[in-house]
């Protein structure tokens, strides 16, 4: 059973509004990493919104995920800046190094891979964020360096 | 404890206090901690120059932990006054000697001085360089003085001054005539006059209206709105409080992408202390007017940027663009009267109210006035963020500003306008930067992104990148829309994969044709014109791609190889230890092979080779 006590404190923050709901849902997936069903449906009951509702704004943003998360998150932009200095040439070598597509874990859950446009630090592209930080001025070869910082822990 | 301000008399009063303070000869140092500085360690940076100013026992000389100077290429960046002495490439490790040799005894570190790639003179006052000498900062110069997270810095550099000057010495209608006066256009997209707007919306019958600023910038590529919300997030807070004023409006919300977390904490944290001071709230500055705003969080989807999704955003409900036949001026947020506008519009206001209309019209051109914040980024040497005066033409700002082509290469275009907008050739440099030039010449102004491309960049990926992100980004809701992008999509797929037709381009331009007329809103009516541009100035590369299976600028995947030249391949290996997916043989000292059929074309080796041994053909 997922624990709803943090789901309860987020919606309390947001006064239980439920014109609030797409800050709710991302506070909610920073606690859980992801949005589990009971999470959902807790919202739903709480702000009297109806699931279906719910579900539409969920996959309506790509940023939110229904399936559990991998221990790091690599977040690979895909914005303009970065497109015309090499983004996908980026993002192929990190599929074919993680084994992965964007969306998906790798088996061991180290790590989920993401695609974004522009996390606004065009002026450093080709950029990469794993987790909460932004790495800059990638290469192919600098992002699996990069990446194996992160295999371990 | 912040002591809430009651008239504008006591704002008079805090001002002088604080502005004693800023001694034009004492010395501070601005370290710029904005999101490109962060990326090189900032924050590092200013955590050693604390500790070695504490070390030294210079506590009298202040830091000044401020948002995004522009000249984002060369982070860390730091400003050493009263001299203001620019240093760039700031390192942790030349904290030391910058307070021994700089802030002791005023000497200048020449390492750490801005080398003109031009002049090949050493550049060491940030108002001589290039970059910055071009530039008309009037928006963004405060960036480079304030700590974002306290008021009082913006209050000593006579912040809120202009939100009490409309207050007090100004009716509502007379602010609207002065911004109106002003000429200020839309910094969002649509250049369409803020005066306009304001002025329906004030006449528009309720008692409850809706001020929003529109800070979700979803145009992937451009950043001017993030760093003006990090580095000077009042002087948005005091436009739309002023907006508020003249529109009537009590009630207001600041829409922002939750990617943007330094952003949020800045603004969120500037409203909580303009509340405290008595700038929002009941009774502004013991006047009879009210204000408050919150934060709506958008989840980062382009489509949600557009008027009336954000409003559906604002209020809980998917961001899907409704039709325009009814007006947000009268019914806009909760059917209410709503007036929207971009951040930078916003942020020109109180500039607009200090100057006077007539001296801010006075900058720009005649139908364009002021300035507009680019961010100019791609394949240029001076990638960051420019404030120029509108007018100003496209080399300028790319060669004068922006210190030309990376690396040499040669120039092939610019885009303007993101998603919506357009690539321009090298034979349209000379045009001026304004609103209807650029519409004429088939791109836009748009929000401000400026993505410089050069040889090494083909014009029919980047149409099929636009292409790409627009069908992923579309909501779905108009069939144009929905299917004519897929259909785009995949003829521009067939294109860059060499099994495109001549008749494809015929398709492209109908397809245009239906996108523009069928649309509902400003993402499908705008979205053809990556393609459209780029067939009008660009139709050779499209032609090579069909009728010779060639990429020229060797990007597109399935059109080139790579191969290892044999007079050349030393057999070092290095290729092959670092190919993700062992697709190079070879003995050591001996030649290496790529072998096609593993090959994922990632570049690496052609990358790694210190022989120039990989080729790309
Ligand atoms: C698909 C689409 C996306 C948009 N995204 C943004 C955006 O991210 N930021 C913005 O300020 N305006 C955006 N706009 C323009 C807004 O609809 C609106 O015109 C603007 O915010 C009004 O402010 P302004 O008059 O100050 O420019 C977008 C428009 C469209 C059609
Ligand atoms: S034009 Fe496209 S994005 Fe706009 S409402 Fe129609 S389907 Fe949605
Ligand atoms: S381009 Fe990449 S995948 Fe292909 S051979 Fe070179 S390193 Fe290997
Ligand atoms: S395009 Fe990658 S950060 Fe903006």
């Amino acid at each position: 059973m997922t624990d709803l006590t943090a789901v309860d404190k987020v919606l309390q923050t947001h006064n239980h509004d439920k014109s609030m709901l797409v800050a709710i849902l991302q506070d909610a997936q920073e606690q859980y990493r992801y949005l589990p069903k009971e999470v959902l449906t807790q919202i739903s009951i709480k702000l009297e919104v109806p699931m279906s509702e719910i579900y539409q704004v969920v996959t309506f943003y790509k940023a939110f995920s229904l399936k559990p998360r991998g221990k790091h998150i690599c977040s690979i932009c895909m914005g303009t800046a970065c497109h015309v200095r090499g983004a996908p040439l980026i993002l192929e070598t990190v599929k074919k190094h993680l084994d992965v597509e964007p969306g998906q874990n790798t088996k061991n859950m180290q790590f989920t891979l993401n695609t974004v446009n522009c996390v606004g630090a065009c002026a450093v592209g080709p950029v990469v964020q794993v987790d909460n930080t932004l790495y800059g001025n990638l290469t192919s070869m600098k992002s699996i360096q990069l990446l194996k910082k992160f295999e371990k822990d | 404890m912040a002591k809430k301000i009651n008239s504008w008399n006591d704002l008079k009063a805090l001002y002088k206090e604080l502005n004693k303070d800023l001694d034009p000869k004492s010395q501070w140092i601005a370290i710029c901690e904005g999101t490109g500085c962060r990326v090189y360690g900032c924050l590092d940076v200013s955590k050693a120059l604390e500790g070695e100013l504490n070390k030294q026992n210079l506590t009298k000389v202040k830091i000044v932990h401020t948002g995004c100077h522009g000249f984002c290429e060369r982070g860390t960046l730091m400003v050493i006054h009263p001299e203001g002495i620019f240093y760039s490439r700031v390192k942790p490790e030349d904290v030391k000697e910058i307070v021994e040799k700089t802030v002791k005894n005023h000497e200048i570190i020449d390492r750490l001085v801005y080398v003109d790639p031009k002049t090949n003179s050493k550049i060491p006052y940030a108002k001589d360089i290039p970059f910055y000498k071009f530039q008309k900062r009037v928006l963004l110069s405060r960036n480079e003085e304030i700590n974002p997270t306290l008021i009082t810095d913006y209050i000593a550099h006579g912040g809120y001054n202009s939100l009490a000057k409309a207050l007090f010495e100004m009716a509502p209608d007379q602010v609207i005539k002065e911004v109106k006066d002003a000429g200020l256009r839309g910094r969002g997209g649509g250049g369409f006059l803020a005066a306009r707007k304001w002025e329906s919306s004030r006449k528009a019958e309720g008692d409850v209206k809706y001020i929003i600023c529109n800070a979700d910038e979803g145009d992937p590529g451009a950043y001017m709105d993030r760093s003006i919300i990090e580095g000077n997030p009042h002087s948005v807070l005091e436009g739309m409080i002023i907006g508020a004023y003249a529109v009537g409006s009590s009630n207001g919300y600041i829409y922002i992408r939750h990617e943007y977390p330094l952003a949020m904490h800045h603004i969120t944290e500037a409203i909580k202390q303009a509340r405290e001071y008595g700038f929002l709230g009941e009774n502004v500055l013991g006047s009879d007017f009210s204000f408050d705003l919150k934060i709506s969080r958008g989840g980062g989807a382009f489509v949600a940027g557009e008027s009336s999704a954000l409003i559906q955003s604002i209020e809980g409900k998917v961001a899907e663009p409704k039709a325009k036949y009814v007006h947000m001026a009268e019914h806009g947020l909760y059917s209410k009267p709503t007036v929207l506008n971009n951040v930078e519009t916003w942020a020109n206001v109180p500039l607009i109210i200090d100057m006077g209309s007539k001296k801010y019209s006075e900058i720009g051109t005649k139908t364009s006035t002021g300035t507009k914040i680019f961010s100019l980024v791609g394949k240029i040497n001076n990638t960051g963020l420019v404030e120029v005066p509108m007018g100003i033409s496209l080399r300028q700002i790319i060669f004068d500003i922006g210190g030309g082509i990376k690396n040499n290469k040669k120039f092939k275009a610019v885009q303007t306008g993101g998603p919506s907008g357009g690539v321009l050739p090298e034979k349209l440099l000379d045009l001026p930067v304004d609103f209807d030039r650029l519409t004429e010449a088939g791109s836009m102004m748009g929000s401000g992104g400026m993505i410089v491309m050069d040889e090494d960049n083909c014009m029919v990926d980047v149409a099929k990148y636009f292409i790409a992100f627009l069908q992923e980004e579309s909501c779905g809701k108009c069939v144009p829309c929905r299917e004519g992008l897929k259909q785009m999509l995949e003829i521009l797929e067939k294109i860059c994969s060499g099994k495109g037709e001549m008749s494809d381009l015929d398709t492209l331009n109908d397809l245009s044709q239906l996108l523009t007329d069928g649309s509902l809103c400003g993402l499908g009516n705008s979205a053809a014109n990556p393609v459209l541009s780029s067939l009008q100035y660009f139709r050779d590369e499209y032609e090579t791609h069909i009728k010779d299976k060639k990429c020229p600028a060797k990007v597109c995947k399935a059109l080139i190889k790579y191969r290892i030249i044999e007079d050349k391949c030393t057999g070092c290996h290095l290729c092959l230890k670092n190919c993700p997916s062992h697709a190079i043989t070879g003995q050591v000292k001996k030649l290496h092979t790529i072998h096609d059929d593993k090959c994922i074309k990632c570049g690496i080796c052609y990358d790694v080779c210190k022989f120039d041994a990989v080729i790309k053909e």
